[in-house]
């Protein structure tokens, strides 16, 4: 029963609990127990199930009074980034021990008062600072995808991996993540699922903890294309509490989904291809390109994003230096951990050294560096600089079509530890996911196929600036012609 | 010091060179980035919101007034306005910088190059430039003398809005830098952008001071940090300057450093050298748009300015005929400049200057107050001037009766009612008085007319006592020189 449950998609379950074909109550029980049967791939942080079946009776209440929101009962995990008010926020550091924020950030607030249950607070590597959920205070996250045949734990990709693990795992309908570089849409690759980077600004940061904030967004992470637009109407809108969020209406991104691409044009970006690309993962993007050309779509195979290559070292120039100031606040005096010294100096420097992981510390360090006096005209301006030109390339692109395709990732998910002594081995996951975070553009990967070795691969699809809608649509049609039916190795409740 | 600023040093003249950097509190309800209060003397941290404790995932709005308040400071000084600014983050470590950093603006202030004139000693005009206004944020206070051994650390001031006015480096002696200042917060008061209070720590200022040979190139600079009254910054500059020129004189250099002024002993100290500054790693601050203002909106603010004691005061001189001296005493203040203007209307503007500004100024100032709380208001003290003016009461009776308007703040026409100190202009009254003193007189009015003039200011005494001083002065004069004539 448990697993019949839970194998249902979000829109599947809204329309069920709308038919009462079982309650609220019964639902997020049964997510429960598959939280707490998922523990060995350690998604969560912090488990709430109290709160998850106080928030399911409410939802069964609205239901019955014939007054349902548009997310009532549907059970979520939230990324441990986002504060939660009077629930643990650790954005998996130590440095956060005990922080317990007094307040609760816009997005999940307005999920909340949309109705869904909050499961619990999902794992992620430090700070959001990752592609493999290793770097996490609270230990590794685990893909349930294995190679078929082979016992070796998987990495989910990062930063959002215990999100997009509970929502593979079916430990969750639907996660919210962030996405600074491709923390959302990398992981949803890795586990076979489906990841929405929205635009910068369509919504709110207030309440999430900062990494790079010219970069962060926060987005959904679901099973299908449909549940993420369930989702994004949820989470999206306007908040004066932040200054860069986009005073620009939130659409229905479920009407949307007409399933129809004709005439649609899809650009093949020339310079995705010059990375000594995967050779399974090259075809199967242009095995997805003939079938949205099938569905109706225009293919331009040869459109050009000519900084492309300039991305990655611009990403990890101006992230770093954003964060490095962000993360300045996390000094003990008010919150967290604070490891005494015999002067201030020494304070700040054991607290740091003793809260703060290696990728955090490194990136911390880069982001100095890049900003000191002397450098910062080198790095970080020209950093800036390329920024812009990375964005007017897509702006000329988007005049000759009407979104991109391209791969989300250049390899399926890794090993837990293969990755992890060559720090710029691990950002070059990033090679694919970046320009659209520094063109602050619309992204969403899709699950389109498995790889050799039996594991997800995804494609994804950017489209112009507040273009969700379109953006939905293309991806809505790939996944129905990509027929992704493919189920990981470990499942709560049984496959 | 001399009267032309320069220093007398052993080997010669030396030239100040001070520029200034003013922290001026904004006046607003609300924060620059949160919405928290900015009451002055709150309990500490009873005005903090998460944006100013920076709380992980807390972010800055800016507030519409500070923004405000900023540009008309600028208009204030005469300013080139830019419609686009930035906001950049000033980063370092400090218990009482709760982010890590300050968000303050660095290549691009929301006001550009301005200017003050300055009213000196001798009558003459000097034109200070301004370099730049930007806002910024305030920190938190570290309180080190509430525990032995701990720190702690006060964030209600963390996030209060500062403009920060950058003087160019024209000021050329301390004695130049107290008139700048005054004038400075004269127009920020006008402007009600800033409330001036030095006491509470609204106005602060950081002096950049250096000497050189007259006409040679700058010398190298100390900056003075965070010094909170005009008297203390003169004294900090005197002393820096004096410092500079012995240290020069006797064959050392000055090297660019950061300096404290000690109140209890009048001296500078070095607080850091050059090498040991901060590098602050300035970026523009990535929560935040840029500042873009529109044009019209600015324009309508100009449009609102009220008049600047500049302008006041050539209007006291030129209409009102009032002294130089007078009309920048008058307007020093805005409140004493309506005062006085209340007074003035419709009577005589001289002999309404003479009374606020003697009369009522050294009242005011024997009570320690100002003149938003004088016991006799602008209307009472017009009926004053309108009772000698109209001859009720002598000029001389009018400080007797001013006296006690101070004292019960009472009508001036109630008092001379009650006090029966009415005028006699009875020609009758006053020729029977006159009698009265020259009959008792004989001998003096003998020496008098045997040519000693100047026994007639005795005999205007005598019946001025004679009367009690209630003899119109006037009608005295008139009936006496024609009855001592004979």
């Amino acid at each position: 029963m448990t697993g019949s449950l839970t194998s249902l998609t979000l829109a599947e379950t809204r329309d069920s609990l709308a038919r009462k074909a079982f309650s609220a109550r019964e639902l997020t029980e049964s997510y429960i127990a598959a939280v707490e049967a998922t523990r060995p791939l350690n998604a969560f942080i912090t488990e709430t199930p109290e709160r998850a079946l106080a928030m399911a009776e409410a939802s069964d209440q609205r239901l019955a009074r014939g007054e349902a929101r548009p997310l009532d009962g549907i059970p979520i995990a939230v990324k441990d980034l986002y504060c939660t008010k009077g629930v643990l926020t650790t954005a998996a550091s130590h440095i956060l021990d005990g922080f317990r924020p007094p307040y609760e950030s816009t997005v999940t607030e307005k999920l909340w008062q949309a109705g869904a249950v909050m499961l619990g607070k999902a794992n992620l590597d430090e700070f959001a600072m990752g592609s493999s959920s290793t770097t996490s205070y609270y230990g590794p996250v685990e893909n349930p995808w294995r190679r078929p045949g082979d016992n070796c734990p998987l990495v989910p990709g990062g930063s959002s991996g215990g999100s997009a693990v509970a929502v593979a795992a079916r430990a969750a309908l639907a996660a919210t993540g962030t996405d600074t570089g491709g923390s959302i849409r990398q992981p949803a690759s890795f586990c076979g699922i489906v990841g929405l980077k929205p635009t910068y600004g369509r919504c709110s940061r207030w309440g999430v903890v900062a990494y790079a904030s010219s970069l962060d967004q926060p987005g959904p992470m679901t099973r299908t294309v449909r549940d993420a637009a369930i989702m994004l109407r949820g989470m999206a809108g306007h908040d004066p509490k932040d200054s860069t969020s986009a005073p620009v209406p939130v659409p229905d991104y479920e009407e949307a989904l007409t399933g129809d691409i004709r005439g649609l044009r899809i650009g093949i970006p020339l310079e995705y291809r010059a990375h000594g690309m995967n050779m399974e993962i090259e075809n199967l993007w242009y095995r997805a390109a003939g079938w949205l050309a099938e569905a109706g779509a225009e293919i331009i195979y040869d459109i050009s994003l000519p900084h492309t290559k300039y991305a990655l070292p611009t990403y990890y120039i101006i992230a770093p230096a954003e964060a490095s100031s962000n993360l300045a606040r996390y000094d003990g005096v008010r919150f967290g951990l604070r490891v005494e010294g015999s002067t201030l100096d020494e304070m700040y420097e054991l607290t740091r050294a003793a809260g703060f992981g290696a990728e955090v510390r490194r990136r911390v360090l880069i982001g100095t560096y890049v900003l000191s006096a002397g450098y910062y005209d080198a790095y970080y301006l020209k950093a800036q600089r390329v920024r812009a030109l990375i964005a007017l390339d897509f702006n000329q692109a988007f005049e000759q079509v009407d979104c991109i395709l391209a791969p989300t990732a250049p390899s399926a998910a890794f090993a837990i530890g293969e990755k992890s002594d060559d720090p710029v081995e691990m950002y070059l996951n990033d090679v694919f996911t970046v320009p659209a975070n520094l063109a602050g553009l619309p992204a969403i990967s899709v699950p389109a196929g498995l790889s050799a070795d039996g594991l997800p691969l995804g494609l994804q699809i950017i489209g112009r600036a507040f273009d969700e809608e379109g953006v939905l649509r293309v991806a809505e049609a790939l996944e129905h012609a990509a027929q992704f039916r493919h189920l990981p190795g470990f499942i709560a409740g049984g496959r | 010091m001399s009267a032309s600023g320069l220093i007398e040093g052993r080997t010669g003249k030396w030239e100040t060179v001070i520029g200034l950097e003013v922290h001026a509190q904004v006046v607003s309800k609300a924060k620059l980035f949160s919405g928290a209060a900015t009451d002055f003397g709150a309990e500490p941290n009873t005005q903090v919101s998460p944006v100013d404790a920076a709380f992980p995932g807390m972010l800055p709005v800016i507030n519409r007034v500070c923004v405000e308040q900023a540009v008309k400071t600028g208009l204030g000084l005469e300013a080139e306005i830019n419609l686009k600014s930035v906001f950049d983050r000033k980063n370092y470590f400090y218990p009482d910088l709760p982010a890590g950093y300050q968000i303050s603006q660095y290549l691009q202030p929301v006001v550009g190059h301005g200017r003050v004139a300055l009213d000196m000693p001798d009558g003459s005009t000097r034109e200070i430039g301004i370099t730049r206004l930007h806002l910024e944020q305030d920190a938190g206070k570290s309180l080190h003398d509430q525990h032995p051994s701990l720190t702690y650390v006060d964030l209600n001031r963390a996030g209060i809005a500062l403009m920060e006015i950058v003087s160019e480096p024209d000021l050329r002696s301390a004695e130049e830098v107290g008139i700048y200042l005054r004038k400075l917060r004269s127009i920020l008061r006008y402007l009600g952008t800033c409330d001036g209070n030095m006491d509470e720590g609204s106005m602060r200022c950081d002096a950049n001071v250096s000497v050189r040979r007259p006409g040679e190139h700058y010398g190298t600079r100390c900056e003075i940090k965070n010094v909170n009254s005009v008297r203390y910054v003169m004294q900090a500059i005197e002393y820096e300057a004096r410092r500079q020129v012995e240290l020069i004189e006797e064959g050392g250099k000055v090297t660019q450093q950061t300096r404290l002024f000690d109140v209890a002993h009048g001296i500078t100290r070095s607080m850091r050298s050059k090498e040991e500054a901060h590098d602050y790693r300035y970026f523009p601050d990535p929560d935040l748009l840029p500042l873009v203002l529109d044009p019209d909106w600015v324009e309508g603010l100009r449009a609102q300015l009220p008049e600047l004691p500049d302008a006041k005061k050539a209007r006291f001189v030129s209409d009102l005929r009032l002294s130089p001296t007078d009309a920048e005493v008058l307007v020093a203040e805005q409140a004493s400049a309506l005062f006085f203007e209340r007074v003035a209307e419709g009577r005589d503007p001289k002999a309404a200057a003479n009374w606020v500004t003697g009369d009522l100024f050294g009242a005011l100032n024997r009570l320690r107050i100002g003149i938003e709380q004088s016991p006799v208001s602008a209307e009472q003290l017009g009926e004053l001037i309108d009772l000698i003016a109209d001859g009720t009461i002598s000029g001389r009776l009018a400080k007797d009766v001013f006296a006690e308007m101070v004292a019960t703040g009472a009508d001036p026409a109630a008092i001379v009612e009650n006090k029966g100190l009415r005028q006699v202009t009875d020609e009758d009254a006053i020729a029977i008085a006159i009698d009265v003193v020259l009959a008792a007189q004989v001998e003096k009015v003998a020496e008098y007319r045997a040519g000693r003039d100047k026994l007639y200011g005795f005999f205007v005494g005598q019946v001025m006592r004679a009367t009690q001083g209630k003899a119109n002065p006037a009608l005295v004069n008139d009936l006496l020189r024609k009855k001592l004539a004979g």
